[in-house]
């Protein structure tokens, strides 16, 4: 049974997320600095990589590699004093080898010692406001009793939660997503600023029909879903950016000067895609969960599987954008924009149904409280 | 297929030149994915007769070739990647206007109120099966061919993958270094050490391996060839035979399904036949013999609602104690909750609604007990301010003549007036419960023999009962115990008390078990597919003319994966006893570690360069 409402660590959990929403804005802040300071670097890696396309075409020179024994063999460790042997060094193509020489950008920082001061300052307030975050969430959870998700304000502040503690996760194992920072933040505070002002609600009660341990393991899944999906889809835009750049340098063009120096310090056009792409293949098994998961729930509640109400078809309809997107890249060898493209309509669906089926549709799911 | 093997042997004897063709072969049924047609053999369409002999024969034997070609061309395009990834597509956008528009299958009711509302538009939206977009001809032609392409991509995968289990893993291609990933480096040891060693390494390393010879005559060199991550490719045909077994757990839930809804006060019973069911609905192929021998009996019902905080009134707990008696004649008792259903055999008991109803005793002019019993409100708000009707069907008038009463009203259990709503009530609870009416005699308009619903008064033969005293009419509100006698002698009517009414779902579906097997299958097959990598690995080891081995080793995966080149990289680590490393010419290596590929990310190991 749901415990009776505590109001005082409802009111605790608010102050939580305020202080959070605080601490955000000054990470945006950070960010920001570190954007603006990493400019000043002028490091051009790009257009060098594909300027001299000529000459590093790995075609001509797996053409003029006869003997293969005579390339290159054996890599020297940089910061050993003599040339220590290490392991052989692999050689990766892709099926784009055009790009393949493109490196990663350095980061916002651009390699300017200020602006990774400000990064690394912005990494600690991220976690710090995660902190926060995650200890508003937790206390509205004792507060109600119950799982911290079962209104439209609780959907969003959870969601949000996920969203930056993937983006810690990411930088804890190591991946080199730092870049990812300055838009997800700015999410984030558009999420919690519309998530404390108009989708505020501070009911506690879980309805009989919500009751359900389906409920614990469905709506949770969906937000982290959702979260990853986010992540995922911030890479397919940022990529599609960063595409058009190398695109134009590859064909002799000149970007502009704001372009060059923001989309110079993002990582390649093949990193972004392969990011993107990671994150939505692991996510679909959960999302397909999360479906089926939601079926077992309607069942037992109201003795049908499946029932075609306007949230079902949301979730089904942003499955199927998937499973295309899916398709498109490992069938029908589709890489690039055209996927991209696929990924954020994917995004658009899952989101169409967080926002759109609970505030304009007609539907069971009625747990929007608006 | 099965002959995947002599294409790689022909691979390898193809000239040097002819590279596509040798890189064709050695990625060749990586992926089970069907190879897209070139576009010249679909452009040829429109004449795969070919040349018509003259006669009738002719003609027909043409016109046969044609057709059968024909077939063939539609088949190949259905069954086609692009067809598929189309057809997806046209499905998700086929389901969208369901989720905007009224749909009948939800509510009949909501589409009804539609039409009235937009007279002209509902006649255009009905003609195109808007309000029933999902067994609409156009939404199911989606699916159906969706899933006739299916079955035709599954079924010519799967052959081809046992094709490959019975195969042996495909040649090297000649240019191992135009693989994905690749390495290489000079060593000492003999090339047939080398070749042992890597062979043992990849069988350990769970690889299928094959130590193959390198045939004078083929010009090719001995190698090493691996493949691993067949569970992959399993779990990719699991994932979409189970989408089949879906959709046929999904179309037997249509045709056979029974689900009927019942209203049953506190101490009734429900005795599973048709007779008993409020409503009653049922698919095509459900026959109403089949309905489970049951009953139960609802004892009683208990509800709770928040009493304090901003979730005042709403519910916090409904349980129906039931005990129900199955065909074998035993007698059980348990508790139904929302989201616990109660299954008995194929039957699931679902608890829906409640609501409660007066119980209501009326006496006649003759002063004989006309009606007597519980008669169930329907609720209107969240307070359960409840509406309802009693009728008196057998009743005899001071006169001592036959008439017919009828009494409408409000039921709240926790009362309250005010000018805007009268009567209503503030709690759902009965704190304050009280059962307010007014009354009519007349004809109820009940023998007409038409169906009528029990929750409505047809007044039109009836007559509002008048206070004797003021002229006014006949209104009054009771608590529980008490009674009121009717104007001119008609009577009495005593509010007795009240007990709880639920709303039970009695439902069965063909195909459930099906369809919770069906869709877990496909989550499992999701992840190997999505989670595994397939790929090959080529170890080749050959002398080189300064003395030294050369080795060679590259591999190909399913997907450009880090983790492809991170696996070769370890392959060659592990291989590096058996090979020691001999340094390389410092004139090359200064070459490539200028090279803009450079890496100097984490995984350099793994990433190496990338030209
Ligand atoms: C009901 C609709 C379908 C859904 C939801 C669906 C979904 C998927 C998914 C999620 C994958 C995994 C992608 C990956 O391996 O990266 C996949 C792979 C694949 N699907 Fe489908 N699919 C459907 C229909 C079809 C049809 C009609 C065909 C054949 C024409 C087909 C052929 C394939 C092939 C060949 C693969 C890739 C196998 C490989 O990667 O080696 N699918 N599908």
């Amino acid at each position: 049974m749901t415990l009776a409402a505590d109001e005082g660590l409802a009111d605790f959990s608010n102050l939580l997320i305020y202080t959070a929403m605080a601490v955000y804005a000054l990470t945006f802040v950070a960010y920001t600095a570190e954007w603006i300071f990493g400019s000043r670097s002028r490091v051009a890696r790009t257009s060098s990589a594909l300027g001299g396309a000529e000459a590093g075409e790995p075609g001509e020179a797996a053409e003029s590699a006869d003997v293969p024994a005579q390339r290159p063999a054996v890599v020297v460790r940089k910061g050993g004093a003599t040339s220590v042997l290490d392991r052989p060094k692999i050689v990766t193509r892709s099926t784009t080898p055009e790009r393949d020489a493109v490196p990663d950008g350095p980061g916002a920082a651009g390699g300017d010692e200020r602006g990774d001061t400000f990064g690394r300052i912005a990494v600690s307030l991220t976690t710090l406001a995660f902190l926060l975050h995650l200890g508003g969430v937790v206390a509205r959870t004792i507060a109600v009793g119950r799982g911290p998700w079962s209104n439209m304000y609780e959907f969003s502040t959870a969601f949000s939660m996920v969203l930056v503690a993937s983006y810690l996760g990411f930088l804890a194992f190591r991946r080199n997503v730092r870049w990812l920072g300055l838009p997800l933040v700015t999410t984030v505070l558009l999420d919690l600023g519309l998530a404390v002002t108009v989708l505020y609600n501070d009911s506690t009660q879980l309805v009989p029909a919500l009751d359900s341990i389906w409920m614990m393991i469905h709506v949770p899944l969906a937000i982290i879903c959702g979260a990853l999906m986010y992540v995922g889809a911030v890479g397919a835009v940022l990529f599609l950016f960063r595409d058009r750049y190398e695109a134009k340098l590859a064909a002799g063009g000149k970007p502009g000067r704001f372009a060059t120096s923001v989309l110079e310090r993002l990582p390649s056009s093949l990193t972004l895609d392969r990011f993107s792409y990671r994150i939505n293949a692991a996510v679909f098994p959960f999302w397909t969960f999360t479906i089926v998961a939601g079926a077992i729930w309607a069942e037992n509640a109201w003795g049908r599987y499946w029932g075609w109400d306007p949230k079902e078809t949301w979730a089904f309809i942003t499955w199927i954008v998937y499973a295309i997107y899916l398709h498109a890249r490992s069938t029908a060898g589709w890489k690039g924009r055209r996927t991209a493209y696929l990924c954020i309509a994917g995004l658009v669906c899952f989101l169409i149904n967080y926002y759109g089926v609970n505030i304009f549709f007609d539907s069971l799911h009625g747990y929007g409280g608006v | 297929m099965a002959d995947q093997t002599a294409a790689d042997e022909t691979a390898a004897d193809q000239s040097a030149d002819d590279q596509s063709a040798d890189e064709a072969a050695a990625t060749g049924g990586l992926s089970t994915a069907p190879v897209e047609e070139p576009e010249t053999t679909t452009a040829a369409t429109g004449s795969f007769g070919g040349p018509r002999e003259p006669g009738a024969r002719g003609h027909l034997a043409w016109l046969g070739r044609e057709l059968l070609g024909w077939a063939r061309w539609f088949w190949r395009q259905l069954t086609s990647m692009r067809v598929a990834l189309i057809l997806l597509f046209l499905l998700a956008l086929a389901a969208i206007p369901g989720s905007m528009i009224p749909q009948n299958n939800a509510s009949a009711v909501t589409v009804e109120g539609f039409k009235e509302r937009n007279p002209g538009l509902s006649s255009f939206y009905d003609r195109l099966q808007l309000f029933d977009v999902y067994s609409s001809v156009w939404f199911s032609a989606i699916y159906l061919l969706l899933f006739v392409s299916l079955v035709g991509c599954i079924i010519p995968r799967s052959w081809q993958f046992v094709g490959q289990l019975r195969g042996r893993p495909p040649r090297a291609p000649r240019h191992l270094d135009r693989m994905p990933a690749y390495t290489t480096w000079r060593t000492e040891a003999e090339p047939a050490d080398v070749l042992d060693a890597a062979h043992r390494q990849l069988r350990r390393r769970r690889f299928r391996a094959d130590l193959r010879e390198g045939g004078g005559e083929r010009g090719g060199r001995a190698h090493v060839a691996a493949e691993k991550g067949y569970l992959r490719e399993v779990g990719n045909l699991v994932f979409h035979l189970s989408l089949v077994v879906l959709l046929i757990a999904f179309a037997a839930g249509r045709l056979y399904y029974a689900e009927g809804g019942k209203l049953v006060v506190e101490g009734y019973d429900f005795t599973n036949n048709l007779t008993q069911y409020d409503d009653f609905s049922s698919g095509p192929f459900y026959d109403t013999d089949d309905l489970g021998n049951f009953s139960f009996t609802l004892d009683e019902f208990h509800a709770e609602f928040v009493r304090s905080g901003p979730d005042l009134g709403t519910p916090s707990r409904f349980d129906a104690d039931v005990s129900y008696r199955t065909s074998d004649g035993t007698e059980h008792s348990t508790t139904v909750q929302v989201n616990e259903p109660l299954a008995i055999g194929a039957e699931r008991v679902r608890l829906l609604g409640h609501g409660f109803a007066p119980v209501v005793r009326i006496t006649d002019g003759q002063g004989d007990v006309a009606f007597s019993g519980p008669v169930p409100f329907i609720p209107q708000d969240q307070a359960l301010t409840s509406v309802g009707v009693v009728k008196v069907p057998d009743y005899t008038n001071p006169d001592g003549e036959p008439e017919q009463l009828g009494f409408q009203g409000f039921f709240s259990p926790t009362y309250n007036i005010d000018e805007v709503r009268g009567p209503h009530s503030t709690f759902p609870d009965p704190d304050d419960p009280v059962l307010t009416l007014t009354g009519y005699h007349g004809d109820l308009g009940m023998d007409a023999g038409l169906p009528q619903n029990v929750y409505q008064l047809d007044t039109t033969n009836m007559e509002q009962m008048v206070d004797e005293d003021t002229g006014d009419l006949f209104r009054f509100d009771l608590r529980p115990g008490e009674s009121i006698e009717l104007p001119n002698g008609m009577g009495t009517l005593e509010f007795e008390g009240f007990e709880r009414w639920a709303t039970f779902q009695i439902s069965t579906r063909a195909g459930n078990s099906w369809a919770l097997g069906g869709s877990l299958a496909a989550i499992a097959g999701l992840a190997a597919s999505l989670l595994l990598q397939r790929r090959r690995v080529w170890v080749r080891a050959y002398p080189h003319r300064d003395g030294h081995t050369v080795v060679e080793m590259a591999s190909l995966g399913r997907t450009e994966s880090n983790r492809i080149p991170e696996e070769l990289a370890s392959l060659a680590a592990a291989l590096a006893p058996a090979a020691p490393m001999l340094p390389a010419d410092p004139t090359l290596l200064a070459d490539t570690e200028a090279g803009p590929g450079s890496d100097t990310s984490e995984e350099s190991a793994a990433e190496g360069a990338r030209s």
